[in-house]
């Protein structure tokens, strides 16, 4: 599923000529498990009151969500083709008006708080969902992700998972040149948190993790640091900024499909 | 006599026995604002997220996705600033029913000086979709219009003072959303005004009507949605219009009417309040006498026009 989700990923951003290839491709391997393996949700009732909720906080991978949410059956597979257009129903990030979107994001930083408080109503309501959020590496330099981190900590937010998508690249360098965020285990830790250090790309090691996780709203929040390579999958993409947001040239492209075992045809 | 924030604390706790959904949010000024109150009564619906504005908006949108109706308050200066990109796009864009109130708004808040008292939360506010705009004038006026921000799904903003202010209303009397309240009639001119100035309106147009100037004062209590309507029937049944609001004229009370009537009617309008400035430390009424909110200044200036 995740070389679905890549491709479908790779065929939007050709097809629209806009978008953000290298960390929709980093965190597939974690949202396909998510979606396809862990997440208690119903595509005929998207917004079931008990579901698991997903929030991508690193929200221009929406591509790759967007994928899941068409391979799940949440929208129908032709709207792939209208995202980031004036008529489409996807817009550049995810929206809580999709069919399967838990909340409309987009701006770096702000929705480790947002799944906080989604994870605290749950545990006032008693409920037993889990608000997973994704995070970039990058992101971690906006100081609200902290914040935030310090409210779940304080407030006991055992149903709260974060993922770390670590692919150690944003938009104009390595993440250690832009801005060194230094040893991130250890900062979630002396915040609080309980913290898994896993390969973002081996499926076993993320299923593993995500099994770990018990069910009690009353304990330390967890965050899964995944190490991941930006653009994984396409050779030409993997480890480099210059494709952080980029659209491929059709050589380029039919090159993507071929490594990703994909058709060329957009459909 | 009793603050609007205070009242404002009071009405929640009232709400929360009727909705058990709501919820209060706190970035620890809960004394101030005046949820202190619903912290007591409902400890287990009271969320204090630390001095963390920008956490607290966010959080408050992740709790109203999941059904709670999520109320908080904070001075003015942090729920229209601070966090304002977070009630843009986590609140405001996804239109969720969060209901924030930004408390010591305006040179009211005196001796703490500039930094804390805000001045531009209206002409920031009022630019983002989807959002509703209140400024209660009086104790009555916030339990109405706290009480019709619970009703109505999605985003409020809830402008308050610090001081305690005159009750100018009736028990029992209704603030429509998009309407306004007559409080004085008359054709000479009128005043209109907002939140702690519609007392200083009402006093200005007692003291004109004892040289026989016949003043119409308006509560403009909704900005978003805003009655165009009252502005435009006083625009053409008296002969000059005034704001008056503790707040910059750039983009305020002063804009919103400038913006009503621009290119419909013609009738000399003048803006009263901060002139594109910062506060400054003082008493409340060494600043309202230093800015002009006062009776008699803004008497002057209606009589100026006549």
């Amino acid at each position: 599923m995740a070389a679905r989700l890549r491709q479908d990923t790779i065929k939007m951003i050709y097809n629209s000529k806009s978008g953000h290839p290298g960390g929709s491709l980093s965190a597939a391997d974690l949202i396909s498990a998510l979606y396809f393996y862990k997440m208690n949700i119903k595509t005929e009732d998207p917004k079931w009151a008990d579901r698991d909720r997903f929030v991508l906080s690193k929200g221009h991978a929406a591509p790759v969500v967007f994928a899941a949410l068409v391979n799940k059956g949440f929208i129908p597979r032709e709207e792939l083709w209208s995202f980031r257009h004036g008529n489409g129903s996807l817009q550049g990030t995810v929206n809580i008006k999709n069919p399967g979107g838990d909340m409309t994001v987009g701006s770096l930083g702000q929705y480790l708080s947002v799944s906080a408080g989604m994870a605290l109503a749950g545990k006032m309501d008693k409920k037993d969902y889990k608000v997973y959020v994704m995070l970039g590496d990058g992101e971690l330099q906006e100081g609200q992700v902290w914040e935030a981190a310090m409210a779940a900590a304080h407030m006991r937010l055992g149903n709260l998972v974060g993922i770390l998508d670590n692919n150690r690249v944003q938009m104009c360098g390595m993440t250690d040149d832009v801005m060194s965020i230094g040893d991130i285990a250890a900062k979630f830790r002396a915040f609080g948190w309980k913290v898994v250090q896993i390969d973002g790309h081996d499926m076993e090691q993320i299923v593993d993790a995500l099994d770990a996780i018990p069910n009690q709203p009353d304990a330390q929040p967890t965050m899964i640091i995944a190490d991941t390579i930006k653009g994984k999958g396409v050779s030409y993409m993997e480890g480099t900024p210059a494709w952080h947001g980029g659209v491929p040239t059709k050589e380029q492209y039919e090159q993507a499909m071929r490594e990703l075992g994909g058709e060329y045809e957009i459909k | 006599m009793k603050s609007n924030r205070v009242e404002y604390g009071d009405t929640l706790v009232e709400l929360a026995a009727e909705r058990p959904e709501l919820v209060v949010l706190d970035a620890d000024v809960a004394k101030s604002t005046g949820t202190i109150q619903f912290k007591a009564a409902y400890p287990d619906r009271f969320v204090n997220v630390g001095i963390a504005e920008q956490n607290m908006i966010g959080m408050a949108a992740g709790l109203a996705t999941c059904g709670k109706l999520p109320f908080l308050a904070t001075f003015g200066v942090f729920s229209s600033m601070r966090a304002v990109e977070q009630l843009r796009n986590a609140v405001c864009y996804p239109n969720l029913n969060v209901k924030v109130a930004g408390t010591h708004s305006g040179l009211e808040t005196g001796e703490d000086g500039a930094t804390h008292q805000s001045v531009e939360d209206i002409s920031i506010i009022r630019s983002i979709p989807n959002i509703r705009l209140l400024v209660p004038a009086s104790p009555i006026a916030t339990h109405a219009l706290t009480r019709l921000a619970a009703e109505i799904e999605g985003p409020f903003y809830l402008r308050f003072g610090k001081a305690d202010a005159v009750e100018l209303y009736e028990a029992g009397e209704e603030f429509p959303l998009g309407g306004s309240k007559q409080l004085v009639d008359g054709t000479d001119a009128t005043i209109l005004a907002i939140g702690n100035m519609v007392e200083v309106a009402v006093d200005a147009a007692k003291l004109l009507a004892e040289e026989g100037i016949k003043v119409r004062v308006l509560d403009m209590y909704s900005l978003k949605p805003f009655d165009e309507q009252a502005v435009m029937k006083a625009a053409k049944e008296t002969k000059a219009l005034v704001t008056l609001e503790d707040h910059s004229i750039v983009g305020g009370l002063g804009g919103l009417v400038s913006e009503t009537i621009a290119g419909k009617v013609c009738v000399p309008l003048v803006k009263l309040g901060v002139k594109d400035v910062f506060g400054r430390s003082g008493t409340k009424s060494e600043l309202f006498e230093l800015f002009g909110f006062t009776p008699k200044a803004v008497a002057e200036t209606v009589r100026s026009l006549q």
